[in-house]
């Protein structure tokens, strides 16, 4: 019986240069598919960029503060929808993050049985899920016929405020303050409760080891342990709302007519993309290139703060 | 060629050096970080060598080095030379993934893949261009790991469906599949029961007739029983004082090294241990 | 507020501290401080899922009672006439989902695959990560806004403007850090010890990838791809300019093409009860799509760990 070298038997032993290429060509291929991230952002960037130069060398910064809107006369300025951007998304922040936070102690630490935090945890995962545009529908519809009657008592009775000095007449800020919390909502109690599930169980035994209530451990211990994850999502949640779009723009009432009533139409830039760009052209898209590249540099700044709080923070408790 | 009769590894009765690898003044750093420096060695062919010292001396990094595994971990660079088949491995002709299919590799914590019993062996077969019989194949490789009583009738199950000395056979057998000239086994009985590491320690008797073994141990009893060779590494002090660095102390028979040593460290460690 | 040790009843000797009885008493204001806090915390949880209950029973409700065969399988009626149904809706929000599918998930997993397998800390690797993040945090609008800019007014594609492919790329755009995050997640949860048995017994970095790594993080990418899927399809503000609407059926990939989410945009704000009523149908449809696609990941991910 002839003895068999094993390099007769596993043919494959030298590898051929057709398995070398393949073996190169899928590190070269994955290369290029990672650096389209890259080609992506640097495309949006240059497209804003390339479509709002015009409008930005006619109004420079005057584009920012004035609060003319007329696509006639080609004078643009987007106060009133960055106002809006801000006021609603920061409004929205304030009610959702008390909200929120509640929600996620309630369903991470063991108050009640844990099928029905389960099923808490699973509806606000699920409410995450929802269209914008349904939650939209359902606010125009719904909601703001319901809300109608508060609003007017709360024009009624503090409409010495100029936050309230307007009669709602329908669509407004107030309403898509109040949509924006439902969309912020999901994020931040996920990511609350994720940070509070990170938080060791050694601090929470050394909390009440030492005699503290509950409450008080929640309070003093766990949360400012997860404050870093919280505070992170709080930020995403922010960026989230500045950039959302289609619930608020049918309810927001899309007026360009600027004004310190949150009961009144008002709008945002993300609103005012979807309302005028499908019909603009000339200069009036320049103009909305520009409002874009205002939303973009908003939302890229806070972004980038989330991220750069997650990690000091996260830093200081590690 | 008529039959693919059980293949007495012909390169066991090469002519040539009797040294199967040859490591001259190999040194390796972490990101910068030195781990081992200064290793000369020359394993034996057909022979079984195993690496002992404390902890963090390199032992497990000297033989990554030696099929190139150290390739997959960042920032690890290498000095000096490693020859096998007159060749340095980490020449920069030579291509790692050849190296590794001539130098087999058995690590600390048994690693079937998720597939059957069957396909973990014949996996590892066909990427290597198999053209024989592969149910003759998955036999004879299980049969040679010892454990082929064991897995006969279920040889579609899932690798995991194991114990943990079993799956430690199953990956021994599937590096043989392969045939490779040499087989590193990091800890292989680390993870294991004593029963599962006597059965794998009497596999080994039978394997080196066929293949060169280097076995890395932090029992010195499973040194004493299994090794031809034994290399005792050791931790010393930078000589600048900053920090520690592994070297190969000492490197003889197994005999030698247990019962004579040169050297005052080994003789201290040997005995030490044994106390 | 106080958590502080009870009132102290009577002081008693030496070391300075109160010895209260260990009988549990509600009326400390401790114990009163833990139930009100209870309580808010009960209310605020109430209020965050009450929004669900409330749209989903209107969904359900008022969208369902309208759905039938011929609103599934007709074309929108005209403004201001009875009937129709929202078929080509249906059909376009698959076409596009698939479009923006097949380009997100091959380029997403792809570039997962790259920051996972080959270089997890080198700097091309970090600014990908980063590139990552920051594409995540990009309003879905300015998608809209890019595509537009790219495709549509350029004509790029064989000199149309509005077209499905150019709204199922802006979803793509949206979908990508997704899969990337996922592919990238689920491939770092693979046991080093895998990836060391296949190249231990001389398998290529190729090899290792298609035949060990990616089959055994298959379960986490497909959850997660399921439910970037789902996000998508859902998603208006990147259509609402590049696939535009069309009252008609899909005529090809290149021209304008009709969705489930720009349909009930458009619909909604339309002053016609019969327009305003496919809104809610469309609704009915999308969200029930939705559901089950994240109920189907969830379980998915459930079948995968036992």
């Amino acid at each position: 019986m002839a003895v068999v070298d094993p390099s007769d038997l596993f043919a494959l032993r030298r590898r051929p240069a057709r398995e070398k290429l393949v073996d190169q060509g899928f590190r070269q291929l994955s290369v290029l598919l990672a650096s389209i991230v890259g080609l992506v952002l640097l495309g949006i960037l240059l497209t804003v960029l390339g479509g709002a130069h015009q409008a930005m060398a006619a109004f420079g910064l005057r584009f920012i503060t004035a609060s003319d809107w007329d696509p006639i006369a080609n004078h643009y300025g987007a106060f009133t929808a960055i106002y809006g951007t801000l006021v609603t998304s920061v409004l929205a922040l304030f009610i959702a993050v008390p909200l929120g936070v509640g929600t996620a102690i309630f369903i991470t630490e063991n108050l009640i049985p844990l099928w029905i935090r389960q099923a808490l945890g699973l509806m606000v995962e699920l409410l995450a899920a929802i269209p914008s545009v349904v939650l939209g529908l359902w606010a125009i519809f719904v909601m703001e016929p319901f809300l109608r009657p508060l609003l007017e008592a709360l024009h009624q009775s503090l409409g010495w405020l100029p936050f309230f000095s307007t009669n709602p007449q329908g669509p407004g800020m107030a309403p898509a303050i109040l949509i924006l919390v439902v969309m912020i909502l999901p994020i931040i109690t996920a990511i609350s409760r994720d940070s509070l599930q990170q938080v060791p169980p050694e601090l929470r035994q050394a909390a009440y080891g030492v005699g503290t209530t509950r409450w008080g451990a929640i309070l003093r211990v766990i949360l400012p342990a997860a404050v870093s994850g919280i505070t992170g999502g709080v930020m995403l949640a922010l960026g989230r709302a500045m950039g959302e779009t289609m619930a608020v723009t049918m309810i927001i009432g899309n007026s360009n007519n600027f004004s310190l009533s949150l009961l009144a139409p008002g709008n945002t830039i993300s609103s005012m993309l979807a309302n005028q760009f499908g019909e603009a052209d000339g200069f009036q898209v320049s103009a909305l290139m520009y409002a874009a590249l205002v939303l973009m540099l908003l939302t890229l700044v806070v972004n980038v703060l989330a991220q750069w709080i997650v990690r000091r923070l996260s830093l200081k408790y590690s | 060629m008529t039959t693919t009769s059980m293949p007495t590894p012909s390169h066991l009765d090469q002519a040539g050096s009797e040294f199967c690898l040859e490591l001259e003044n190999v040194g390796i750093s972490y990101g910068g970080n030195e781990a081992v420096r200064g290793v000369y060695m020359q394993i034996p062919r057909g022979k079984v060598t195993a690496f002992i010292g404390p902890s963090g001396c390199g032992k497990s990094t000297v033989l990554r080095a030696l099929n190139r595994m150290n390739d997959l971990i960042e920032g690890c660079t290498i000095k000096g030379r490693v020859i096998f088949d007159g060749q340095d491995l980490y020449a920069p002709q030579v291509d790692p993934v050849e190296v590794r299919r001539r130098i087999g590799m058995v690590f600390q914590k048994p690693n079937p893949f998720p597939k059957s019993i069957y396909e973990n062996i014949a996996f590892g077969a066909r990427i290597n261009g198999y053209r024989g019989d592969m149910d003759e194949l998955v036999e004879r490789s299980l049969r040679k790991a010892a454990i082929w009583d064991e897995t006969k009738d279920k040889l579609k199950e899932s690798g995991y469906a194991l114990s943990g000395g079993q799956q430690q056979r199953l990956c021994i057998a599937r590096a043989i599949a392969i045939e490779p000239e040499v087989i590193l086994m990091d800890e292989p009985c680390s993870a294991l029961d004593p029963i599962s590491t006597l059965k794998i320690e009497e596999m080994m008797h039978e394997l080196k007739k066929s293949y060169t073994i280097v076995i890395v141990t932090h029992n010195m009893q499973q040194a004493v029983r299994v090794s031809d060779m034994t290399g005792f590494f050791n931790v010393t002090p930078k000589a600048d004082g900053d920090g520690k660095v592994g070297c190969l102390e000492e490197f003889a028979a197994t005999e030698t090294i247990f019962n004579a040593p040169t050297q005052q460290a080994t003789q201290d460690y040997v005995s030490g241990r044994f106390g | 507020m106080s958590f502080s040790v009870a009132p102290a009843p009577s002081a008693e000797g030496s070391s300075g501290f109160s010895r209260a009885s260990l009988r549990f008493s509600p009326g400390l204001s401790r114990n009163r401080w833990n139930a009100l806090f209870t309580a808010v915390a009960a209310l605020f949880a109430l209020c965050a899922v009450l929004p669900l209950l409330l749209v989903l029973g209107y969904v359900l409700v008022k969208g369902g009672s309208l759905i039938s065969f011929g609103l599934l399988t007709q074309l929108p009626p005209p403004p201001g006439l009875d009937g129709g149904g929202i078929g080509n809706a249906i059909l376009g929000t698959i076409v596009v989902t698939l479009v923006a599918s097949l380009v997100a998930i091959p380029v997403g997993v792809g570039g997962g695959i790259y920051l996972s397998e080959y270089s997890r800390s080198g700097w091309f690797a970090q600014f990908v990560r980063f590139g990552t993040n920051v594409l995540a945090g990009v309003p879905s609008i300015i998608c809209g806004v890019f595509v537009y800019g790219l495709i549509v007014s350029t004509r790029l594609f064989f000199g149309q403007s509005y077209s499905a492919m150019a709204g199922g790329l802006a979803l793509a755009v949206l979908m990508l850090p997704t899969v990337i995050k996922t592919t990238d997640e689920a491939l770092k949860l693979v046991p080093q010890e895998l990836r060391w048995g296949a190249i231990g017994i001389g398998a290529s970095r190729f090899v290792t990838i298609t035949r060990i790594t990616l089959p055994a993080a298959f379960t986490p990418i497909a959850t997660g791809v399921v439910l970037g899927i789902a996000r998508a399809a859902g998603e208006t503000a990147p259509l609402i300019f590049t696939a535009l609407f069309s009252p008609f059926w899909p005529e090809s990939l290149f021209s304008p093409i009709a969705t489930m989410s720009v349909l009930i945009f458009n619909f909604a704000i339309m002053p016609y009860e019969a327009q305003n009523a496919l809104a809610w149908a469309a609704s009915f449809v999308l969200v029930v799509m939705i559901l089950a696609a994240n109920l189907f990941a969830r379980w998915l991910g459930r079948f995968a760990r036992a």
